[in-house]
């Protein structure tokens, strides 16, 4: 670390005035929303409504996606392939890609036109403007950052102790639920728990694929575009709230959080 | 202990091609009973053989017999030969308990049973006391015990250790080749991989040495350690006084030999015709030493001047400068009794039949 107390003191300067910059806009929201505003809000069907489905839609996603997710960072973390540095790419692609061209992308997957679409709208489960839907365009944004973080956390168990627990004759399954996966459970759950709270926050892909019903990025956007700053912030500090609520909890939950590879969505 | 001369383990042109590490054509039956002792200097490719057997690398070529059935290319869960890492491997994750139960679960043991078994290993190894802690809060001799324990749960049929005493203290040395005894006694077969000769003399029933991948000597400690093979052995296996010489003449009708060491020493020595030159080995406690030249049966006599004399285990060892450097084994009595200090004129005596040749 630097010493010198110059140094130090226009690092400590720089790092205060990047805090602020997170923090200051945040604080604002919430202490421009008065008391009344946040009962008002809180007891408004709408709102609750919007963010339960969010909340949900998210999770959904996790749960399925997930559970796909995890035996593919398995594999990228273990297995050395031809294209593997490819494959590592193709997972960050939805990372790097505007949310709303990854709307449209997936629109044309999922759309009635397509074999897909008709064969959910079948199953009764349409996408487009369904939940279906929600949960594809949360997923599809969000699903790198569990894939990054379980690969990294494969990464660190050492494959030894896999080659350890076959010698004492169990089976690559009791390999895998046994050692693998409950030694790199902290990444795995940081993961899981960033999958979610990126799904959460996600409106360009969503607001493509289903306006309705409204996930809550979606109302606040909508609040904002017909009525204004003033009747968007309740919302908005609401949604943020009860996120972060959610989001400290998981956090302790699944213990100190690994350093992860994506900073930003 | 159940020793008969079945190979429970044969070993057949074995080689194994791993990242750094080659083996070359091994060949070696391990028979039931066996307690064997894989040496080698680091990157020998010791440890890539032992993975190589367990299943864990797959060999390039030969084949490997477990009780006459071949298992080259079988499944590692389904081998039953069981391996000690040098880093134990045991699962952080879980108590100690767990980890000694870990290979009972894949054995479909009731719980009942897996708790019997689990505490009667524990005994074995003497760790009862340690059940409930973590790998992480254990010791270097504690942890190799769990691991010893959790190995020995899944019963293999062969038992593989790289380097059990690698890390450990003298003390903990000396109490752990104790426990590697004592499960030797219970029957099992082991092999053991080492870079130590003495891990290997004091621990093995035989001995197997690996130079560079290749096999080069097994059989017997006294085997392998009083007749080496070749340079590498007699250097690993600890011998001091070793040689290059030149053979000049030949007195074939008593297949006596003059080797000259340095163009300037000449050692006599009972050996075959037919080579010009080698090495001489002369084994330090077939030297004696004297103030005089004395009559005896000894062909040979050389003068020198003590260069150094030290404290060696419960003796002293003395080096001798006799053209040469000897290195010669004395009790401490005589070495008071003779004033073998440095600087001392002495006379080192030994029979032609104690000197091994060895072809270069």
């Amino acid at each position: 670390m630097l010493n010198n107390w110059k140094v130090s003191l226009v690092f400590l300067f720089v790092s205060g005035l990047v805090l602020l910059f997170i923090v200051a806009p945040l604080a604002g929201m919430f202490l421009q929303t008065t008391g009344a505003q946040y009962a008002a809000t809180v007891s408004d069907e709408e709102v609750m409504r919007s963010i339960r489905l969010t909340l949900v839609s998210s999770l959904v996603g996790v749960i399925i996606f997930g559970i796909l997710a995890i035996p593919l960072a398995y594999v990228l973390a273990r297995r050395k392939f031809p294209g593997k540095g490819l494959v590592n790419g193709l997972v960050d692609l939805p990372v790097v890609i505007p949310h709303s061209a990854a709307g449209i992308a997936l629109l044309g997957v999922i759309s009635r036109n397509t074999w897909i679409g008709q064969a959910g709208e079948a199953a009764g489960i349409p996408f487009v403007g369904g939940m279906a839907g929600i949960v594809v365009a949360m997923a599809f944004v969000s699903i790198p950052y569990l894939i990054n973080a379980a690969r990294d956390g494969f990464e660190a168990v050492p494959e030894k102790l896999e080659k350890a627990a076959l010698n004492l004759g169990a089976s690559p399954w009791r390999v895998f639920f046994t050692i693998s996966l409950p030694l790199a459970k902290r990444h795995v759950l940081t993961g899981l728990t960033m999958m979610w709270a990126r799904g959460l926050s996600e409106f360009g892909a969503v607001v493509i694929i289903a306006y309705h019903p409204m996930v809550t990025p979606v109302l606040i956007w909508e609040r904002f575009a017909s009525f204004g700053l003033a009747y968007a912030r309740p919302a908005a500090a609401v949604f943020v709230i009860i996120c972060l609520v959610v989001f400290v909890l998981m956090r302790l939950l699944s213990g100190k959080p690994p350093a992860s590879r994506h900073t930003e969505g | 202990m159940e020793r008969n001369e079945y190979p429970v383990l044969q070993i057949h042109d074995l080689s194994v091609r791993f990242r750094a590490f080659a083996l070359e054509d091994i060949s070696l039956d391990v028979f039931r009973g066996d307690y064997l002792a894989l040496l080698g200097v680091s990157g020998a490719g010791k440890t890539v053989l032992l993975e190589a057997l367990a299943g864990l690398v797959r060999p390039a070529k030969g084949r490997i017999l477990l009780n006459g059935s071949e298992i080259t290319r079988d499944k590692v869960q389904s081998r039953g030969i069981g391996l000690v890492y040098q880093d134990l491997s045991l699962f952080p994750h879980l108590s100690v308990w767990k980890n000694i139960a870990y290979p009972l679960k894949n054995k479909g043991l009731s719980s009942k049973q897996s708790k019997s078994r689990v505490e009667e290993l524990a005994g074995q190894v003497e760790i009862r006391h340690l059940l409930d802690r973590y790998p992480g809060t254990l010791s270097g001799g504690e942890a190799q015990r769990v691991a010893l324990a959790r190995t020995l749960a899944s019963d293999p049929q062969v038992l593989l250790l790289d380097e059990p005493l690698s890390n450990l203290d003298v003390k903990l040395k000396g109490e752990l080749r104790g426990v590697l005894r004592k499960i030797h006694r219970s029957g099992k077969t082991m092999i053991h991989v080492t870079h130590d000769f003495m891990e290997a003399a004091t621990l093995a029933t035989k001995v197997a040495v690996v130079e560079n991948g290749r096999l080069v000597q097994h059989g017997t400690p006294e085997e392998v350690f009083r007749h080496p093979r070749n340079e590498f052995v007699a250097r690993f296996s600890g011998i001091k006084n070793l040689f290059p010489c030149k053979v000049v003449s030949y007195a074939s009708d008593e297949g006596l030999h003059e080797a000259i060491i340095n163009d300037h020493v000449s050692i006599r020595y009972l050996g075959k015709d037919g080579h010009k030159s080698g090495y001489v080995m002369i084994p330090q406690e077939d030297i004696v030493v004297s103030e005089k030249p004395i009559e005896s049966s000894a062909t040979n006599r050389l003068e020198g001047v003590i260069r150094e004399a030290y404290l060696s285990g419960s003796g002293m060892e003395l080096v001798v400068e006799s053209g040469v450097p000897f290195v010669v084994a004395v009790s401490r009595q005589s070495h008071e009794n003779m004033k073998l200090q440095p600087g001392k004129r002495v006379w080192l005596n030994f029979k032609a039949a104690a000197v091994r040749f060895m072809d270069s």
